[in-house]
């Protein structure tokens, strides 16, 4: 695939013609911003720069694998709940794998970060992805937290009593009450996955829209946008 | 030779059992966080230096 194909007008994305109909439809500038931003063979490339071929290149999606299997089990577990993961053999799997494949997740996105600081990877407009990586990061801790606090064993009582009062000492201890059972829960199987999984989404179409950041010695390669709601006498000319 | 018998002391005990700390003035690390510290390195440094297998289409 080179960088310079245009997307013929036949295509499904392409917006070149208009209907007068549409004008002023949010849905249609939508549609207009997100595919011309992300045309399909931006969205699922079929090549990557050479530079990629480095084993440093492989730890985000191992990382973004680590959490499918993390949602995975925790899908299962929510379904099942306590009473079948702390007793049955096929529980303690399933909580086990949810367990262990958090820890490699963190494995994996922290030697990601140390390969992403070292080559500065929030170079060339990528401060976003930069951005969103290390909130993803910092919500992830959280998440994790949260986890260690709904085990329902003398384990997380213990963590959540310690966590308790660093949380009074600094103050919020009523506001985020980590001996509150239910809230605990709440915020680990639902809101911090949503937002972790949404700032996964937002992570990857970024990379995705900026491209694999080179290494700090390597030229990056020479990216054209793809012509994709031109005017038709532009595209076939 | 005192941290080697920690650490292999870290590895093979039950995890159930209070764990062992080093502990450098202000710095405190269990074992076990050591440990997993010292494999992400390692995992940092062989990506570096291990040779990425080429492509089929790749020369």
């Amino acid at each position: 695939m080179t960088s310079t194909e245009q997307v013929p007008v036949d295509e499904p994305f392409n917006m070149a013609e208009e209907d007068p109909a549409e004008t002023g439809s949010w849905t249609v500038a939508v549609r207009r911003k997100f595919f011309g931003t992300y045309p399909p063979e931006k969205l699922l490339p079929a090549r990557q720069p050479a530079y990629m071929a480095s084993w440093i290149y492989v730890f985000g999606v191992l990382t973004i694998a680590a959490l499918v299997v993390i949602i995975a089990s925790g899908i299962v577990l929510s379904f099942e709940g306590p009473a079948w993961y702390h007793t049955s053999s096929f529980g303690l799997f399933t909580n086990s794998l949810h367990f262990w494949s958090v820890q490699l997740f963190f494995v994996f996105m922290v030697v990601h970060l140390w390969g992403k600081f070292w080559m500065a990877a929030w170079r060339g407009r990528r401060a976003m992805t930069w951005i969103t990586g290390a909130v993803a990061f910092i919500v992830s801790i959280g998440t994790a937290f949260t986890g260690y606090l709904v085990q329902t064993n003398l384990d997380s009582q213990w963590i959540s009593f310690e966590a308790k009062d660093g949380l009074n000492t600094v103050g919020i201890g009523a506001w985020f009450n980590v001996a509150n059972l239910g809230q605990t829960l709440l915020l680990h199987v639902f809101l911090l996955p949503l937002v972790l999984g949404a700032l996964t989404v937002i992570h990857v179409l970024l990379v995705r829209k900026h491209g694999i950041v080179p290494p700090i010695d390597a030229a990056a390669p020479q990216q054209e946008p793809v012509v994709i709601d031109a005017p038709e006498a532009e595209v076939q000319s | 030779m005192p941290m080697l018998m920690a650490f292999a002391s870290a590895l093979t005990s039950d995890l159930n059992e209070p764990a062992h700390y080093l502990v450098w003035g202000f710095v405190q690390v269990s074992i076990g966080n050591l440990v997993v510290i010292l494999i992400m390195v390692l995992l940092f440094v062989l990506a570096l230096v291990l040779p990425f297998p080429k492509g089929k289409d790749e020369s």
